[in-house]
């Protein structure tokens, strides 16, 4: 296969950067996305040019770590992570548009790397539940039924690659941050600080910059994950029942 | 700040907003459209002048029309404020983006929806609102009282080809908009749940074609039966 | 020199206790005053960062990924052991430990395993305390499963993603120390060195990522919670980040390395189909439990399917060897894992491999398909098959799947004693980046349990057992040693990128990754491994006179990175090949052809080898110094696995 690649470039985050054109020759159909792009910078080494900067880690669609929005879509054109994305979902001479995640909370360190540490920041405000190591009871003493065990999984499968932001209109975060917080108001281990929860991660999110939910289910869509929507509906129920009764003023 | 303000300036808040005006309007549109539907009945206009004094003179709907004026206002400075805070959270937009693989036009387009129905409101408001409120109406008597005959006004403005083709058409974007909107403001206060939702997003589909349809009938009955 | 292992006397159900009870304590209120600086952010490293945190102490933590959350344990799929005997079929403590040891092919230390079974039980309390969604039975209560061939179920799991879930449990513990501002948090950031004042760990020298910096921190003591070196084979199951520099740099300071040669190799991976492939992915071993081991059962046939000439379906029963049944009649496809790899090597050698490349074969579900329908194969497997079809294009359901054996895990790492501790005090090394409860081959579903063990319920009584014995005193980075070790690594950096050879940093990894996997894979040699170390030597030769990087270090440079890793696993791989060389037996991992039983088994040596071999590094250039921790086994009999 013989494909044309327009790839960002951008040196650093204050860079203003652009599309550059490259010319990937001899794709297998069998290379995963990551390993064509691997090959293109082995050449661009080679010929004494940076090579293209991406992230990845896993490369098995756990660790979320890679990104990139290819011909228009966060992931390319699978409902998979990038890193499991293969040629063969390619034809012969097509021209693939690659750019970075777009976002103001999400600003390109270079080329198609960003910065994502505004998801920590907002599990750091309050994904977790406050217990500390050891001094806590017998795992069998906190029965939970399978089905809000299952729902809370389904929840909890997030990877936290930002694929929703990337694909939102309005680069909105409701997905991310309402999975964690129904992960942890399904579950009764989460109950003790439900209410601080989701007032707390709520406004981080909207610290962070991100923008407002549209309901256009665009993240769900793109989840590689398929973290549904109703995660977010849920989070909308869970802060404006402890914004009108929680005791923080 | 205050919990309300900071709860009602969170982008939550915002949507929460959003939707309860937005739900409102759908009441309101509810209750427009069974009183005009007086239009049909082929009495003259006698029932829908009627209708049109009581609707301008009752307290209680008064009180009403004054919360549908603050909705109308609500939604759309709401709408302003979050589409700029959302235009705002990507200062880089993409070079290309395939919004239609995965979301539909309608709720990507909400704003540009909104906005020509409010070009249309003003239309509407000042044709037939403001007439009926403050404009020159000639009078008619049934049984002895008076009435503004505002159904005069409205057969003698739909002789008017471009004023029927600008509401058939402006209906048609209300449609869109609240085949978005109506589901989108109960997944938006929290009602999602998977023995409830098909049945909003049912009404919701009935709703935005069947509303809209009305609407867009009473132009076309009243353009073609005048001939 | 004689290693000690502290492990403490007295029978070894008491050991643990004993030793918590006799380990010093830090007062509360001193704690505040003692730093600690966690290195890696996987299950080891959040929880121990977490639970440090926790009791007090001032804790930085470092990792290269962009977030804490991405480190590799997250990819762990299986789940996790514990002896809660939930089930009440007959598992407990003893028993864990039992199958753990003889499972290491009796090559770990009692004690150790002992503590880690011990504690296996408190690590699922804390996990659902902290709300990580197990599996539950429809009662509401915690559900196990049987896994790796083990006889009782006790792996606790969460869908295929357990070690996701662990991770992010240890994540969310380790997010609320940095809210609460007790911990330090450094993504992006590399370490490239230790700092050792007086023989003592007393700071690090690190890399921002993004910028390039290089910077020093100083610290009362130093946990290396790095993972394992499975990468130096360039092609495994690892994350591509995955390296082994934190625990290098820390030998080449004075932490030895045990066991190096110890490497798990899994059976089930899908093949590699081209020189493009940049990494293994696993498919779960429970399809072994369904699926049926096969190559055809001659050459010629073989030959004909790698052109293309015919397809798997297309081959007659009769023309179909079911190797693994066949050898192992009670067994069968369910043999151990390296059983299982060793034996798909053989027959691929003889040239019955299946794919283009002549190395995978099949693992064909046909017959369970036949036997329940496709829908309850569907139900089991559905996740993986879609998997599998994602990456090779080929569906399981109507084709077999094609398997070959790929790096997984490494059992060998930094020495450490009962404490945990390395060679140098002070420096602590965790989870897989350590050497110790493994033994010669991990269990399935151990790795999560012991990164979760030394994090959460070891680490935080040892490591205060030192710090009690330091001054509660300042630490700062204004030692002149400070300096120097930040003046090498910025030298060392400078040389990689003043190479200015011809080729870029992966043509080097790839070859090394073929010497290692050829020749210190999963079966050895003596001629061979001592050719390697030769290739190896020469390779690492010309690395340092002809890598090719682009860039500078004042930048986000991932060619530069990728080179200060390759750099030390090409010194790593020379040492792989001495312990292999040294340990004349067979056990777990480590297959000597050499030393086999007229079976083909793996034939220990209890008598000459039944210890740690422990490497000291003694400079550039100079052959390393084996110190052997001889193994003492006071609580169970050494027996010859068997699976016929």
């Amino acid at each position: 296969m013989k494909l044309t690649l327009k790839i960002w470039r951008q040196k650093n985050t204050s860079d203003k950067g652009g599309f550059v054109t490259y010319v990937a020759d001899h794709v297998s159909k069998d290379m995963s996305f990551l390993e064509m792009l691997d090959v293109l910078n082995d050449q661009l080494t080679e010929r004494g040019e940076d090579p293209v900067h991406f992230d990845h880690d896993c490369r098995e669609g756990i660790c979320g770590m890679c990104s990139l929005y290819i011909n228009g879509k966060p992931h390319g054109p699978l409902q998979t992570t990038t890193c499991q994305l293969h040629m063969r979902s390619f034809s012969d001479g097509e021209t693939i548009t690659i750019e970075p995640w777009r976002a103001k909370a999400f600003p390109v360190l270079k080329d198609l790397v960003v910065n994502r540490s505004a998801f920590d920041r907002i599990i750091q405000a309050g994904g977790y539940v406050s217990i500390n190591t050891g001094g806590v009871p017998d795992a069998n003493e906190i029965p939970i039924s399978k089905t809000i065990a299952d729902l809370a999984m389904d929840a909890a499968q997030c990877i936290g690659c930002g694929a929703c932001v990337a694909a939102c209109k309005n680069a909105s975060a409701m997905l991310f941050t309402s999975a964690k917080i129904s992960q942890l108001a399904l579950l009764p281990q989460g109950q003790v600080e439900r209410k601080s929860r989701a007032e707390n991660m709520v406004a981080q999110m909207d610290e962070e910059g991100f923008g407002a939910c549209t309901n256009t289910g665009a993240c769900e869509a793109e989840c590689p994950k398929g973290i549904s929507i109703t995660n977010i509906a849920r989070m909308n129920r869970e802060y404006f029942s402890a914004v009108v009764s929680s005791d923080n003023m | 700040m205050t919990w309300v303000t900071k709860t009602l300036n969170s982008t939550l808040g915002r949507k929460l907003i959003m939707a309860l005006t937005g739900l409102f309007l759908i009441l309101f549109l509810t209750g427009h459209v069974s009183g005009n539907m007086l239009l049909f009945k082929g009495d003259g206009g006698q029932a829908f002048n009627i209708y049109a004094k009581f609707m301008t003179t009752n307290p209680a709907v008064k009180l009403l029309s004054y919360l549908t004026y603050i909705s109308v206002l609500g939604h759309i400075i709401y709408s302003i404020a979050l589409s700029q805070h959302n235009k705002s959270a990507r200062p880089v937009p993409y070079s290309t983006s395939k919004g239609s693989s995965n979301s539909a036009w309608s709720s990507r387009n909400m704003g540009v929806l909104g906005t020509i129905i409010l070009i249309f409101l003003v239309v509407h408001l000042q044709g037939f609102w403001a007439q009926m409120h403050w404009g020159e109406v000639p009078m008619i008597t049934y049984e002895g009282e008076e009435y503004k005959n505002l159904f005069l006004i409205v057969s003698e403005a739909f002789k008017q080809e471009w004023l029927v083709a600008l509401y058939v058409l402006s209906m048609i974007f209300l449609g869109f908009h609240l085949s978005h909107g109506f589901a989108s403001a109960f997944q938006t206060l929290g009602l999602n749940h998977k023995k409830y939702s098909p049945a909003i997003k049912l009404v919701g589909m009935l709703y935005c074609i069947l509303v809209p349809a009305l609407f867009a009938s009473m132009p076309l009955y009243i353009h073609f039966s005048s001939y | 020199m004689i290693l000690d292992s502290k492990i403490p006397a007295g029978p070894l159900a008491e050991k643990w206790t004993k030793h918590k009870f006799s380990s010093k304590l830090v007062n509360p209120a001193n704690k505040r005053k003692y730093d600690v600086i966690v290195v890696g952010t996987g299950l080891a490293g959040a929880s121990a960062a977490a639970s440090l945190a926790e009791l007090g102490y001032n804790v930085k933590a470092f990792c290269f990924q962009d977030s804490p959350r991405r480190a590799h344990s997250i990819a762990a799929q299986g789940g996790i052991n514990a002896a809660k005997n939930y089930q009440n079929d007959g598992d407990s403590i003893y028993r864990l430990f039992y199958d753990t040891i003889k499972g290491g092919d009796y090559r770990a230390r009692e004690g150790n395993v002992y503590r880690l079974a011990e504690v296996s039980v408190k690590i699922i309390d804390q996990c659902v305390a902290q709300g990580v969604p197990f599996a539950r039975e429809y009662g509401g209560l915690l559900a196990n499963r049987s896994f790796g061939g083990a006889q009782v179920s006790r792996t606790f799991y969460a869908r295929g993603q357990t070690g996701q879930q662990l991770l992010l449990g240890a994540y969310s513990a380790l997010s609320r120390q940095v809210a609460n501002g007790k911990v330090k948090l450094f993504p992006r950031t590399e370490m490239m060195d230790v700092v050792v004042i007086d023989g003592h760990a007393k700071g690090i020298v690190t890399r921002n990522l993004i910028t390039g910096a290089i910077e020093t921190h100083a610290a009362h003591a130093v946990l290396l919670c790095t993972g394992g070196y499975g990468n130096v084979f360039f092609l495994s199951t690892n994350a591509m980040g995955s390296n082994v520099t934190a625990a290098w740099r820390a030998h080449k300071r004075g932490a030895f390395f045990a066991n190096p040669c110890f490497t798990q190799i899994h059976p089930t991976c899908i093949p590699v189909s081209g020189d493009h492939q940049s990494k293994l992915t696993l498919m779960s071993e429970s399809l072994r439990n369904d699926g049926r081991v096969w190559v055809p059962a001659t050459q010629e046939i073989a030959e004909k399917l790698r052109k293309g000439q015919i397809k798997a379906n297309d081959i007659k029963e009769e023309d179909r060897d079911y190797f693994l049944e066949r050898k192992y009649p009670s067994f069968g496809n369910l043999v151990p894992r390296d059983v299982a790899s060793r034996n798909a090597k053989y027959v691929c050698d003889e040239g019955r491999g299946v794919n283009e490349t002549g190395e995978a074969v099949y693992l064909d579900f046909r017959d369970a398909i036949n036997r329940d329908t496709r829908k309850i194969i569907e139900q089991k497997y559905g996740n993986l098959f879609e998997m599998y079809k994602q990456i090779t294009g080929e569906d399981p359901y109507d084709m077999p799947m094609m398997i070959y054996p790929a790096v997984h895990y490494t059992m060998g790492g930094l020495w450490v004693d009962y404490n945990l501790m390395t060679t140098v005090p002070g420096l602590y090394a965790l989870g897989e980046a350590n050497f110790s409860e493994h033994g010669a081959n991990r269990l399935g579903a151990s790795a999560l349990m012991q990164g979760l063990a030394d994090g959460y319920f070891v680490v935080p009584y040892t490591v205060g057992d030192y710090l009690a014995q330091l001054a509660p005193k300042q630490v700062d980075d204004t030692h002149p040693e400070f300096a120097k070790v930040k003046e090498e690594v910025q030298s060392r950096i400078n040389t990689l990128l003043n190479i200015n050879g011809t080729k870029p940093v992966d043509y080097f990894h790839k070859r090394l990754g073929k010497i290692m996997w050829n020749e210190c894979g999963m079966a050895r040699t003596t001629e061979g491994l001592k050719g390697a170390k030769a290739e190896i030597q020469a390779l690492k030769k010309e690395f340092w006179s002809n890598v090719k990087l682009m860039g500078t270090n004042e930048e986000l440079n991932q060619t530069l990175e990728k080179a200060n890793r390759v750099a030390d696993f090409l010194e790593l791989g020379e040492l792989m090949v001495d312990d292999a060389l040294n340990r004349n037996e067979s056990c777990g991992g480590h297959f000597r052809e050499e030393y086999q039983t007229p079976d083909g088994e793996a034939l220990r040596d209890d008598e000459n080898y039944a210890y740690v071999a422990a490497w000291k590094y003694l400079g550039e250039g100079q052959e390393e110094e084996l110190v052997k921790e001889e193994l003492v086994f006071e609580n169970v009999k050494l027996t010859q696995r068997s699976y016929k």
